[in-house]
């Protein structure tokens, strides 16, 4: 048949790999790397500029390249990964194919065309409107359609993941349940659907509006569908990484799920309730009313958040089982001792896990409370709070992953293994310095997305206090160090896959 | 191994030490819920839900009418107004003011009426870093009770177009 002939037998795991899925993989996950680039240029750029001593750009390079880190990072780096990441899920850990390979390219073709045009509308200062692009301002056309045309290729990628799933259980290649991976792979493209559908909702009013087929865009109505695909695309990279744990703690240290169980009903409560959250965003807004916010802020009496303390117990008891069945059973932390902090997929794990769930989670219940978000809303506290779950969180598991794929998928050796072995550390130092930073100076009231805290050109003195430079001191130096951490990432992700050893 | 299938039976019982985490954390999330909705009874501050629609032009209308009658100065060309203890007061929020500046006195309660004239801007009080969302075509009625006497700095920390970080405003405590 055609189709085993499209196979190769992956000389470490022994799994199937299907080469047209092995070459949609790598290009999406390069894709992926080459906006991980542009976007961590702008953030070096825009921490230099919140830093008062540098203050480097100008207003309008400032404001604009804010529009394109939030675009290229969370947008463009995270879901062409996640892409890759669902093709790897339903085939090689299903020893499957890949439903439609040509499918999948136009879905590669349609996202990279949309990102190319929403990006030269950003860079071309026709969208200085932040990623948020609230009404009543307004970016060009092509910009709401670019967005437009990548969603509707991340929607069919998403459709396509579904069907090769079913492709494979008619193929006899999985009986009964889905291995947990791309069981938590497969919640995320859920949660993906519904949150492009918002997309869909968000834009395509956007657009009519923008060429005069539409006259007014309620602003209200736009904040509560732009915040469905807003914040929903993060539970997407939320879902997306705490499968990536999984799937790491399996690589690295062999973990064993203590429950299979619990694992997939913390998946599941994610399903109904995680979506609720997009909500907090909307907490200060005017036009609604307590129980409203109340129960949509707590994801419904934090049922999704219960969902998230079951993987904080089930990721580290799995490789703990694991550990200690290697022989690691002295004393109580010697199996955490002994694991190989070494190898930069276990530290991946480790950091991205920790941060994730100790600074990250922690900030995100405590301000999307409906009272506490008065003192949060868009100050520095926010940025804050989603850099340790999307940059420190979703991003460095991904980055752990990659090297993997780099190695197991692209069939290529690391270069400079050495570095790798760093790597994760100095990016997670970098990206937890300059957090605590923004935590720290938005609780001293400086606003997020702003050039110049100093207030130097406003008609009235306005003084946020001495200490707020100390804090905005460490958002620029904690920035300096995530940018050599992720540019190391890039230059080897980008150099293994050129120059690395060949793997047979 | 999360990466290939489960084993047939996959749903057995959970252990003892998955049970009390799962039931520790069931509470306090319980108890987190709970509690959101009882501070709506214990605490002071709680955000505002009274909201009216309105035209952007009637509100720079309702809101001139009240810089007109309650007017007491000017500081650079920006309105300084005291409005009765106890009754309505006006806020414009637009590109890229606060107007007008507001003297309140501490210990009255104010229904203060937020708007933007034409994008959305954030209104940020500082120093005590109360933060509301402010959009054009709707009235946002804040009731508010000011605790201490100063000065209060308002500052925009919603992106407004090139001039955002100038966008500031005042208001007076007086005792």
């Amino acid at each position: 048949m055609a189709a085993e002939a499209k196979l190769r037998t992956c000389s470490v795991t022994g799994l199937q790999v299907h080469l047209p899925a092995q070459k949609l993989i790598m290009t999406n996950a390069v894709t992926a790397v080459v906006f991980l680039l542009i976007g961590t240029v702008m953030a070096i750029l825009i921490a230099l500029t919140r830093w008062p001593a540098v203050h480097l750009l100008n207003q309008e390079f400032f404001y604009r390249f804010v529009t394109a880190h939030g675009l290229n990072m969370l947008i463009f780096w995270i879901i062409f990964f996640e892409i890759a990441g669902l093709y790897f899920g339903a085939t090689i850990l299903l020893n499957a194919r890949l439903a439609k390979p040509r499918v999948a390219w136009a879905c590669f073709v349609l996202m990279l065309l949309g990102a190319a045009l929403a990006d030269i509308m950003v860079f071309t200062g026709n969208a200085d409107v932040m990623f948020t692009s609230y009404p009543p301002l307004q970016a060009h056309p092509l910009y709401y359609l670019g967005i437009l045309i990548f969603a509707v290729g991340a929607l069919l990628a998403c459709l396509l993941f579904f069907a090769t799933l079913v492709l494979a259980k008619q193929e006899g290649k999985y009986d009964g349940a889905l291995p947990l991976v791309t069981f938590g792979l497969a919640c995320a493209a859920i949660i993906a659907v519904w949150s492009l559908a918002h997309g869909a909702l968000t834009y395509v009013p956007a657009l009519l509006w923008s060429v005069g087929l539409m006259k007014n865009i309620d602003p209200a109505m736009y904040r509560l569908t732009y915040w469905g695909i807003g914040h929903g695309a993060q539970q997407i990279n939320l879902v997306a990484m705490i499968a990536i744990w999984y799937l790491l703690g399996t690589l690295t240290v062999g973990s064993k799920v203590p429950s299979q169980k619990l694992s997939r009903i913390a998946f599941f409560l994610y399903l109904p309730f995680i979506n609720l959250g997009a909500i907090h965003h909307l907490l200060v807004d005017p036009g609604l009313h307590s129980p409203f916010r109340i129960f949509n802020t707590s994801y419904a009496m934090y049922l999704a958040v219960v969902g998230s303390m079951i993987h904080a117990f089930s990721i580290p008891a799995g490789v703990e089982i694991a550990q200690r069945a290697k022989g690691f059973t002295t004393g109580l932390f010697q199996w955490l001792r002994k694991a190989p902090w070494g190898t930069p997929g276990f530290s991946s794990l480790a950091l991205s896990f920790v941060i994730f769930g100790f600074i990250g989670g922690t900030t995100g219940v405590i301000q999307g409370s409906e009272q506490l978000n008065m003192l949060a809303h868009n100050t520095l506290r926010i940025p804050g709070h989603f850099h340790t779950t999307v940059v420190a969180g979703t991003t460095l598991a991904f980055m752990g992953i990659a090297y993997y794929i780099i190695q197991l998928v692209g069939q290529r050796k690391l270069i400079w293994e050495k570095l790798a072995k760093f790597q994760p550390y100095i990016f997670s130092i970098g990206v937890v310095i300059m957090a605590v930073g923004m935590l720290s100076a938005g609780s001293m009231g400086v606003p997020r997305r702003h050039w110049d805290v100093t207030f130097a050109d406003a008609n009235l003195p306005v003084s946020l206090g001495e200490r707020i430079y100390g804090a905005l001191g460490m958002v620029g130096i904690g920035g300096i160090i995530a940018f050599v951490g992720a540019l190391i990432f890039i230059l080897l992700a980008v150099g293994s896959l050129l120059k690395g050893e060949k793997i047979a | 191994m999360s990466i290939s299938a489960p084993e047939r039976i996959w749903w057995r019982p959970l252990a003892k030490e998955e049970k009390i985490w799962v039931i520790v954390a069931l509470c306090w999330a319980i108890f987190m819920f709970i509690f959101m909705i009882a501070w709506h009874g214990a605490g002071r501050q709680n955000n505002p839900s009274t909201t009216y629609r309105i035209t952007p032009a009637v509100f720079a209308q309702e809101a001139n009418d009240f810089i007109a009658k309650y007017k007491v100065g000017e500081d650079k060309g920006r309105a300084i107004v005291a409005p009765p203890a106890g009754g309505d007061a006006y806020l414009i929020s637009r590109l890229w003011s606060f107007d007008p500046i507001l003297v309140l006195k501490k210990g009255e309660r104010y229904r203060l009426h937020l708007s933007s004239l034409d994008l959305q801007h954030g209104l940020s009080i500082q120093p005590m870093n109360l933060n509301l969302q402010i959009l054009p075509g709707y009235d946002f009625v804040v009731n508010i009770t000011p605790t201490e006497a100063g000065e209060f700095s308002l500052i925009c920390n919603e992106y407004c177009g090139i001039g955002h970080h100038k966008m500031v405003g005042k208001i007076i405590v007086k005792e």
